[in-house]
């Protein structure tokens, strides 16, 4: 064999090797990923067209063999059942006015705290991002918990407005909708602020200065300029608080009352109290399918953020 | 820079008393002498007494530092791993998919999440006879899926911004690229890492709802026991162990800033020294 040859082997031995740990670093994060994320999902959309029974697990199978013939039962009475009871249509609906107003509140009030954090001095920015991200570290569940005392009937905001004299008698907060509402902007309101402060961060100042020196009102260039440049931040915002809050159990369960339908708390209570996995399952398949298009939104500007 | 009162600056300020109002009420309460968390009977240190020695608690808090542990340690090699063919690998089938994978679970429902997982559970268990039976290996393989999702965001952020000339260098005096990555990239992007990897270790110690759906008899971890106690109605123990967590968040936080503003100086003299 030629030196040339024996060196093309080799460098060909080499690549055949780098291929093989460029696949291995591929398949590792996608096989996990697939496995534990993507096809528990199509098993969420194939319980639910089979039929509830008393049984371990508690559903029949799809498919199964009779005297050795296949037999396929499709079976879609779970969402059938699901359209009949009106309680399902009104717990979507619940949800999505709920979150909605939660992700407006944050928006409203997670705009101006990013606004005014990305003109600080860089020192400041760092300790007030540690201060708006810290909340969020500790825990979630202790974090509702404290709406919990402060807005019961004998808690710190009745007790604040009989002193002030503003009520006679102590208002109804706690298992509310308003309660549900406030605990949704007081868990989430961090995930608002950060998307936004990162795109007010990168608004070039010049272009302010510009529309400025040709005379444009503050608050003109701010609808004009600002606002545009940061739609960006706005939508990641809105789908960090809205996703997650159309499935919230624990904001219902802990502060809402029977009035607050949320689907997250039915689907909960189908499959832990009631047992019915098809039903659960059906509900389930329903609030993705519900969510399909503010997920496809929020992962056309991640992927964006990711790869540029 | 102008120094006058703006509405975005009044709004900062409020924002950050709604945020820490409620906390430092729980603190406030946490020293009461009364089992009534809303009326003040005096100071106490009585309930964090209690809370020490309540072995459920305990018991709880034990399991879910050993999940964090784990979970956190694993989701950092899978989370980079993703963040590395993200940023760094040409296009191939299956990318998108993967871009996908990564950035749903960000804001995917917990119901979801722990529906869809307990499911497939069952299903592998009557066709493999595995996982026999559902407890905290079964927490941390949720866990460590959604953990890797928020430490391959948080590590491709690193990569992206990262010099890459100091990579392509070692690839042109010819290190493969499994050792450019250990020699150059990994020591560059550790602190990266070691967000993703505190950000993974609260993100499973918080988690209530998917670990409820997977876990089994007999493995319990904090955020259930305090549901469930929290269910019945305020208690002051919760408020000890609020405060406890309170103190510890806020202490690691004080650290990273500390580390992170040091660094930031000695950056800022070697530049004075260079230039």
């Amino acid at each position: 064999m030629s030196f040339r040859s024996r060196f093309c082997s080799l460098a060909s031995a080499g690549r055949r090797r780098l291929q093989l740990g460029r696949r291995a670093v591929i398949a590792l994060p996608m096989l996990w990923l697939s496995l534990f994320f993507l096809l528990p999902f199509a098993l969420v959309l194939k319980i639910s067209l089979s039929e509830a029974r008393i049984s371990v697990p508690p559903y029949a199978p799809l498919a199964d063999y009779v005297d050795g013939t296949l037999r396929i039962l499709i079976d879609f009475g779970n969402y059938l059942f699901l359209l009949g009871d009106s309680l399902y249509a009104a717990a979507y609906w619940g949800s999505v006015k709920i979150a909605l107003t939660a992700t407006l509140v944050c928006l409203l009030l997670g705009y101006p705290m990013a606004y005014a954090m990305a003109r600080m001095r860089p020192r400041w920015q760092l300790v007030l991002m540690l201060l708006v991200m810290l909340p969020s570290w500790t825990s979630f569940l202790i974090r509702i918990y404290a709406w919990m005392g402060i807005l019961s009937n004998s808690g710190l905001a009745n007790q604040l407005l009989l002193g002030l004299g503003i009520i006679d008698a102590p208002l109804r907060l706690l298992n509310t909708q308003f309660a549900v509402v406030v605990g949704i902007v007081y868990a989430y309101l961090p995930f608002m602020v950060l998307p936004l402060y990162a795109h007010l961060l990168r608004l070039d100042p010049t272009l302010l200065e510009a529309a400025a020196d040709l005379g444009s009102r503050r608050v003109n260039t701010f609808l004009k300029v600002t606002l545009p440049l940061s739609a960006g931040g706005i939508m990641a915002g809105c789908m960090l608080v809205f996703i997650p809050a159309v499935g919230e159990f624990v904001i219902p369960e802990l502060l809402g009352g029977p009035d607050t339908l949320m689907i997250g708390k039915v689907l909960w209570e189908e499959f832990f109290l009631n047992r019915d996995w098809p039903v659960a399952a059906a509900l389930a398949t329903v609030m993705l399918a519900l969510l399909l298009i503010p997920l496809a939104l929020f992962h056309r500007y991640q992927s964006r953020e990711l790869e540029t | 820079m102008r120094r006058r009162p703006s509405f975005s600056g009044a709004m900062l300020i409020l924002g950050l008393v709604f945020l820490y109002l409620p906390m430092a009420v729980l603190v406030v309460y946490s020293f009461n002498a009364s089992s009534l968390v809303t009326v003040w009977a005096g100071f106490s240190t009585q309930w964090y007494a209690e809370l020490l020695h309540d072995e459920q608690i305990l018991a709880a808090v034990w399991t879910s530092l050993r999940v964090a542990f784990f979970a956190a340690s694993a989701a950092v090699c899978l989370g980079t791993l993703a963040a590395l063919v993200m940023t760094r690998f040409a296009r191939f089938r299956g990318k998108t998919v993967l871009a996908s994978m990564v950035t749903a679970p960000l804001v995917m429902p917990d119901v979801l999440i722990g529906l869809s997982l307990l499911l497939l559970f069952v299903q592998m268990a009557a066709l493999t006879g595995w996982p026999a039976d559902r407890g905290m290996m079964t927490i941390w393989i949720a866990h460590t899926t959604f953990g890797s999702a928020y430490v391959a965001v948080v590590v491709a952020a690193r990569l992206r911004e990262m010099d890459r000339s100091i990579e392509e260098a070692a690839m042109d005096l010819g290190s493969p690229p499994a050792r450019t990555f250990f020699a150059i990239t990994l020591p560059i992007i550790s602190p990266a890492l070691a967000a993703g990897w505190l950000l993974a270790f609260t993100l499973s110690l918080d988690d209530l709802v998917i670990a409820s759906f997977v876990s089994g008899p007999g493995a319990n971890t904090l955020p259930m026991v305090v549901f469930s106690s929290v269910r019945l109605g305020v208690s002051p123990k919760i408020n000890a162990l609020a405060t406890l967590v309170i103190l510890a968040v806020s202490l690691a936080t004080f650290v990273a800033w500390y580390i992170m503003r040091r660094r930031e100086k000695k950056r800022r003299a070697a530049r004075r020294m260079s230039g």
